[in-house]
């Protein structure tokens, strides 16, 4: 019996030993020497003082810092809701339709999900382009003159938002039609008798049963629109990334450009810091759907 | 309401009152349709209107002239991606990288969920704790420690650092151990009654009879570590090393802006993932599913 038991644990130490290798090397050691940096006032490369809190203190103080944080802030609010909302139009639209027509128009609203960042950045970049871009045509009908969008500052942002929700809306679209499916077609037959119409449907029905969906895909989103980078950064290209600046991208900008590791560090702390806070969040809403 | 309540009054039945009111409301439906058709179809256009660009010479790309169809159609700037940039070379890098990444990926998470799922070990908590905290630490926060540590192994501008700190994907083995979870109990022992050994029963019963998962998730990760772009971007300066989708932004063209050109190379970038999502759409749906924790 013992020794059943010990070759039980052999066996499981070798099948856990990838896993205890990657995640200690490339997860756990990464994220403490990450703390342990941006105490210090090291470079991107090579060893530092230890500075205390100094780090933190400057970075309270720093106009470009929370320049970054705001915009981040802004860039979620823009996104967020909004695709959550698209994305629960869209799946009930798409949720009416059968068979090859659902799959059809399915893979035409979920193809841009797909696509890398980069032939997004490249597609719209040609949509917008302000001598030959398609969407100048609607642009100056209704401005009276053609608009460089990604060199305005105040289009900027929602800019960036709009192409996003478009990149990311398909990922959406799918939980919300699982979370569509899983309503009993009998309750919709039940308000049919009943003479309900369409919006009392929706909001006695489906909003309150695609809710526990709702909540999760806000929060999802949430946490993945706080990691912005890709976007800003490539439509920025070209022009001056200091007033858009997103904080990954300040992480990457302190880092790569200006050679200062820990001072990166304790912004990838900060950020670090305010994504698990809703992660945890996040992780309850999941528990209390699994509990039920 | 009261309106509908009054219609319904007057009828003698539920089932006639059910019929007059989808009668009454073909047209509704009808046009419902109509605006998801359209929507569908201004969703999907800038994708055609990419595609149509790089079929157009580039003197009618920048035309006056609105086309939805190319006048004169050619591949001219298709030919010159492949043979002007190093298209070729990124797109290997891409391959190589997203491959390593996939397979390196459901190895460590299947046999890690089947250990944590079968077996009982001391360490267990460890593990899961582990594997939670990996779910909240944003691995765009680690971006510096990543450099810093592939910089010391001398990876930077490598296949191995690219793929290394990827590895990182705590959904895919809970994903793998609830379904190892449902796996039947009497599978197992039958085959400890014939003595297989774990090894076995792992590679033999558990792997085999989710093969279907193991797809979904290895196509989700290829495509995912395809389109990663942050990690590339910082792990390779040099442009022979190079990702796909990294490399065509970042290498300019020596010939100057030529819009098609610069699509083209866009769609080719996007080719090998779209396809492969057209073919296995299934899976596709069936592996984002699971992976937010809705049961497919």
């Amino acid at each position: 019996m013992i020794r059943n038991q010990r070759r039980e644990w052999a066996v499981a130490f070798l099948l856990v030993l990838p896993f205890l290798l990657t995640y200690g090397v490339l997860f756990v050691w990464p994220t403490i020497q990450m703390v342990q940096l941006s105490f210090t006032d090291a470079p991107l490369i090579g060893t530092g003082e230890w500075v205390g809190f100094e780090n933190y203190i400057e970075m309270f103080d720093d106009r470009r810092f929370w320049t970054a944080f705001n915009n981040t802030a802004y860039f979620v609010v823009l996104t967020v809701i909004p695709n959550t909302l698209i994305g629960l139009a869209i799946a009930m639209m798409v949720s009416r339709l059968k068979g090859w027509q659902q799959s059809l128009i399915l893979a035409m609203f979920f193809l841009p999900y797909i696509l890398p960042v980069s032939v997004v950045y490249r597609i719209w970049n040609w949509m917008f382009n302000v001598q030959f871009g398609i969407l100048q045509y609607p642009i100056s009908f209704f401005a009276g003159e053609t608009i460089n969008v990604f060199r305005t500052q105040w289009m900027f942002m929602p800019a960036v938002a709009l192409v996003t929700i478009w990149w990311t809306c398909g990922f959406n679209i799918l939980l919300f039609l699982a979370g569509l499916r899983s309503i009993s077609p009998d309750i919709y037959e039940a308000a049919a008798l009943d003479n309900a119409n369409r919006w009392t449907i929706f909001r006695k029905i489906t909003w309150p049963l695609i809710w526990p969906v709702t909540a999760l895909v806000l929060t999802i989103q949430l946490i993945l629109q706080l990691k912005i980078f890709d976007q800003v950064y490539l439509f920025v290209q070209g022009g001056r990334p200091d007033p858009s600046m997103v904080m990954v991208q300040y992480i990457y900008t302190m880092a790569f450009q200006r050679n200062q590791g820990g001072y990166a560090a304790a912004i990838a702390v900060a950020l670090f810091v305010i994504v698990i806070v809703f992660s945890v969040l996040q992780f309850q809403l999941l528990r209390a759907r699994g509990e039920k | 309401m009261s309106v509908a309540q009054q219609e319904a009054g007057t009828m003698t039945s539920a089932q006639t009152a059910k019929r007059g009111r989808s009668r009454g409301w073909d047209f509704g439906a009808l046009l419902l349709t109509l605006v998801t058709v359209v929507f569908a179809v201004l969703w999907a256009f800038p994708i055609y209107w990419a595609l149509v660009t790089t079929l157009k010479p580039e003197s009618q790309v920048i035309g006056k002239s609105l086309d939805f169809l190319p006048r004169t159609w050619t591949f001219d700037a298709y030919w010159h991606v492949l043979v002007n940039t190093q298209i070729g070379r990124w797109y290997l890098n891409s391959l190589v990288t997203s491959v390593a990444v996939t397979v390196l990926t459901l190895a460590i998470s299947a046999a890690t969920a089947y250990a944590l799922s079968q077996l009982r070990f001391p360490g267990r908590k460890l593990i899961y704790y582990t594997i939670l905290a990996s779910f909240m630490v944003p691995i765009a926060a680690l971006i510096v420690n990543h450099f810093i540590l592939m910089a010391q192994f001398g990876l930077i501008n490598n296949w191995l650092g690219v793929i290394f700190p990827q590895l990182i994907h705590p959904v895919v083995i809970i994903v793998y151990k609830n379904f190892f979870d449902s796996v039947p109990k009497e599978f197992r022992e039958a085959a400890k009654m014939d003595s297989a050994s774990e090894w076995r029963i792992f590679t033999r019963i558990y792997l085999p009879m989710n093969w279907g998962i193991t797809t979904a998730l290895a196509i989700v990760t290829f495509i995912g570590a395809w389109n990663n772009f942050l990690w590339p971007f910082l792990a390779v300066s040099r442009p022979e090393m190079m990702n796909v989708a990294v490399g065509i932004t970042q290498v300019n063209d020596a010939f100057g802006v030529a819009y098609a050109r610069e699509l083209a190379g866009a769609i080719l970038a996007a080719l090998l993932v779209a396809v492969l999502y057209l073919i296995f759409q299934r899976r596709v749906t069936q592996a984002i599913m699971l992976s937010a924790g809705i049961k497919g």
